[in-house]
């Protein structure tokens, strides 16, 4: 039996030490928010916090998350100003990506709260969409930064 | 759903999804509270689209995909404009399978080809006024009133003293009421919804994780598996091992299906290991030979020689044979995969009588038939349930529902319900590619630099061939994918040849965002940027001049060219490239901005895209569809290349087939020309400028002409050495 602490909440789960924390939190917590996008660390689509920090949850084995404190999708709050400013930029379009974008803005955030276009596609970089909101990602993450630039480099 | 007054009651009924008690536990309509909503009663049901329940709820539902073009947004405007309902307040839901729901011109239920918004908008403003008519109808009736002295506004009917009925209290009257014969729509120029930038209604449900995508449905006591196919394109199993398979904790059974070998397992990442220890022997069939560099040379070869004629007007052989300059120059492309984020999935639960599946499908009604007949059931007996598509681009509209059918034949197999999952490397490897591309391209000129003829000879595999819709896209012989974006050139040349190769390949081609004009726009685009330069003219006063005949070409060029300063001057370093496509009934400019790095990476720094895509419904999402379209271009034109080697393709993953990431996004601008034009299409026109914008733009900062894309450094550098 693993356990972990997600959301704020805690598990026990069975399943292998092996098992990447991905996969346990979409089919053993049902906690699917979080997507799977390419298990190689190179989308960012599984992006969760692992004590604050964004972390590619598809390279954690489960049995090395185990007391640390997990927070997915579902965990940060509605009001929360990133997500806010994703609603008012209309950032969405697919949305298989989003999750792991807004985790990684949080965690950016929560680093340097007032980012340069640089700064964000410094943190940000590691996220892909394929629908191409990523003009949309910079301006929701100035928006929620209180910043009013007008997204986008010159 | 008590009551059902229109003419295809039949079909409601025989279906019975609709209602909603359908519904297997576990899995939520793509809006969270949609499956609560269905549930309660709703008795006026006055056609396919539109539910109106006595909680005032009024149901939507739709029978488009939403994969990220915002169907689920931009079609209930088209309803609600005319409905006159809350906006707040509508509520979406996924149509099931039924004829009601087929496209207007495709017989078949389905999403693509950028028509959604063109071929819908007539039936869903209609089916939106004559729910309003009956209303208002059957307020007037309880009002003893004329009804002509009633209006609907935000969910009620308004009688001229004032008096009003919320639209849930007249539900029941309501569908009392004879639908009318014929319905008048709003005048335009009174539109509240349509025309207006609206929020995109499944923004909410996607940010906070409760969407519900295919990869995300879980069934009471389901299973998951993954499939071994072949390594090469065609190939069997000769034989295969398990044991090893079998002895992974988590795996429960190991079955020989058509696809493949699927191993069965509790979970993604036991099945995954039950893979991994699988050891079989492929015959890998007559495609093992295969391989990029002599498939190019195979191309090469075909384009020396006569194929299919397209188009042929005036005399172009003697045209050619006149013209004091001529220019010729060989373009080519390669096979691309779509690379939806979420990759490939569906989720089968399979009964003796009947088959419920989960997918993103952009098919519903060929994935239903081709389903029915691998599980050994009637069509009716099978049910899809449209979840959210995490990205389609044409991946999800297959003729052949190819990661439909080989869920259903695991389902078959095991006797359970049963999700199956593509890795990332299943999905870039599993087939189904944009066509690799190969044109020589000749051009004649006069003296004073005017274009007198144009030759333009295509060669790759054709989409259609094969499919339910070879009759229909194919003219004789050839396929208007193909060609499209070629054959019709607006520029005013006199004479013009296009002729076309289709080989036969076994790597298996599909629809891939804008298609034929992917392909197209960058070799036509940048082929007259080609003939702008040897007749020493500016390339946008060269089109425009060739373009007095098309106004809408001409006027979304002007205005690409004046919003982008075109011939102002720029930061040194940086140039700009300029091109024009209509595609899907949209006509749109781009203008990219672009620097050329000393090892030969091309940045892109600026794009300004101007479009006329007739009326519009949601300003909003066409801004967004083209920022979308030209990352997706991009992402191609810089980035993006299957090859294959031995009958593999050699690309798996995002590390070896990169997209566009946000470091590398410019900035755009979306400039919308006001249209009272017929309705066109947005999610793929904004795809096809975008390569040869920036390629135009590499020519003007270096002198170098990309005829081969991706524009690699490798291959930038190579073109500047030249």
């Amino acid at each position: 039996m693993i356990s972990l602490t997600v959301n704020g909440k805690k598990f026990q789960v069975d399943v292998s030490p092996d098992t990447p924390l991905l996969w346990v939190i979409r089919e053993k917590l049902n906690l699917p928010g979080t997507k799977y996008g390419c298990g190689i660390a190179m989308c960012g689509a599984c992006t969760v916090h692992i004590d604050g920090k964004a972390e590619r949850s598809c390279q954690i084995p489960v049995k090395d998350a185990q007391g640390k404190r997990i927070t997915t999708i579902e965990g940060i709050p509605e009001n929360d100003p990133v997500k806010k400013a994703w609603l008012a930029d209309e950032v969405s379009q697919c949305g298989w990506c989003q999750p792991g974008q807004i985790m990684a803005a949080i965690a950016l955030l929560k680093e340097k709260p007032k980012p340069s276009d640089a700064d964000i596609d410094d943190a940000m970089e590691g996220n892909l969409c394929r629908c191409g909101t990523y003009q949309r990602v910079r301006r929701a993450i100035h928006s929620a930064s209180g910043m009013t630039t007008k997204g986008g480099r010159p | 759903m008590s009551e059902i007054i229109n003419l295809s009651r039949r079909d409601f009924l025989k279906t019975g999804a609709l209602a909603g008690g359908g519904l297997i536990l576990g899995f939520r309509l793509p809006f969270g509270d949609a499956a609560k909503a269905a549930s309660t009663a709703a008795p006026f049901a006055p056609n396919a689209f539109i539910r109106v329940g006595r909680d005032e709820t009024v149901t939507l539902i739709i029978n488009k995909s939403e994969m990220g073009q915002g169907v689920y947004t931009s079609l209930p405007m088209l309803i609600a404009e005319e409905l006159e309902c809350d906006w707040k307040k509508i509520r979406l839901e996924a149509a099931p399978v039924d004829p009601a729901y087929n496209h207007t011109e495709w017989g078949v239920q389905g999403t693509g080809g950028s028509t959604s918004v063109r071929s819908e908008w007539e039936r869903l403003s209609k089916a939106g006024a004559t729910a309003r008519e009956m209303l208002i109808a059957a307020a007037a009736k309880a009002w003893k009133v004329d009804p002509a002295s009633c209006r609907a506004e935000n969910g009620r009917v308004i009688d001229r003293s004032g008096k009003s009925l919320s639209y849930g209290k007249l539900a029941d009257r309501a569908a009392k009421m004879g639908a009318p014969k014929e319905v008048r729509l709003k005048n335009p120029d009174t539109y509240k919804i349509v025309g207006k930038p609206q929020g995109r209604l499944d923004s909410p449900a996607k940010i906070n994780g409760r969407a519900q995508f295919g990869l995300d449905v879980k069934l009471q006591g389901m299973l998951t598996a993954v499939i071994a196919r072949s390594p090469v394109f065609g190939g069997k199993v000769v034989s295969f091992n398990a044991s090893k398979a079998k002895s992974i904790p988590g795996v429960k059974e190991v079955v020989q299906a058509p696809s493949g070998i699927a191993v069965v397992a509790s979970g993604f990442w036991e099945a995954q290991k039950g893979r991994e220890a699988l050891e079989i022997v492929w015959d890998e069939g007559k495609w093992a030979f295969l391989s990029t560099p002599g498939m190019r040379e195979e191309f090469a070869k075909l384009a020396q020689n006569p194929g299919l004629v397209a188009r042929k007007e005036g005399n172009p052989e003697q045209a050619l044979a006149n013209a004091v300059r001529q220019i010729s120059a060989e373009y080519e492309v390669p096979y691309l995969a779509h690379a939806t984020m979420e990759p490939l999935n569906c989720c089968v639960d399979l009964r003796r009588d009947r088959c419920d599946i989960w997918t993103g499908t952009q098919f519903q009604t060929i994935d239903r038939n081709t389903a029915a007949a691998a599980a050994g059931l009637k069509p009716n007996q099978v049910r899809i349930h449209t979840t959210y598509l995490g990205g389609g681009f044409g991946r999800r509209a297959n003729p052949y529902s190819d990661f439909v059918v080989g869920a259903v034949e695991v389902a078959k197999a095991v006797r359970k319900p049963v999700k199956v999952i593509w890795t990332r490397e299943d999905d870039m490897k599993g087939g189904y590619y944009r066509p690799m591309w190969y044109d020589r391209m000749t051009a004649g000129l006069d003296g004073e630099g005017k274009l007198l003829a144009w030759r333009h000879t295509v060669v790759g595999q054709s989409i259609m061939v094969g499919t339910p819709f070879e009759a229909m896209g194919l003219k004789n012989g050839i396929d208007g994918a193909s060609v499209e974006g070629a054959q019709d050139i607006p520029y005013a040349i006199p004479n013009v040849f296009v002729d076309l190769h289709s080989p036969k390949i076994g790597v298996p081609v599909l629809w891939w965002r804008s298609v034929g004009h992917s392909h197209t726009a960058f070799v036509v685009e940048s082929f007259l940027d080609e003939a702008a330069h040897a007749a020493g003219k500016d390339p946008f006063e060269f089109r425009r001049g060739l373009l007095a005949h098309k106004p809408r070409h001409r006027a979304v060029l002007e205005l690409a060219a004046q919003q982008a300063g075109w011939g102002k001057p720029l930061p040194s370093g940086r140039s700009r490239g300029i091109a024009v496509h209509e595609s899907f009934g949209s006509f749109i400019s781009q203008v990219a901005e672009v620097s050329v790095g000393p090892q030969g990476k091309v940045q892109v720094h600026r794009v300004v895209c101007a479009i006329d895509c007739g009326r519009v419904v949601n300003p909003e999402i066409i801004a967004a569809q083209m920022e979308s379209g030209i990352v997706f271009g991009l992402s191609a034109a810089l980035h993006g290349a299957i090859t294959l080697k031995n009958g593999r393709v050699e690309q798996g993953n995002f590390d070896d087939y990169p997209l566009l990431r946000i470091n590398e996004m410019p900035r755009v601008e979306v400039h919308i020309a006001p249209s009272r034009e017929a309705p066109g299409g947005v999610g793929e026109p904004g795809v096809p400028p975008i390569a040869p914008a920036v390629a135009n733009a590499v020519f003007a900062a270096t002198g170098a002409r990309l005829r081969t894309l991706p524009m690699s450094p490798e291959a930038v550098r190579k073109a500047m050495k030249k």
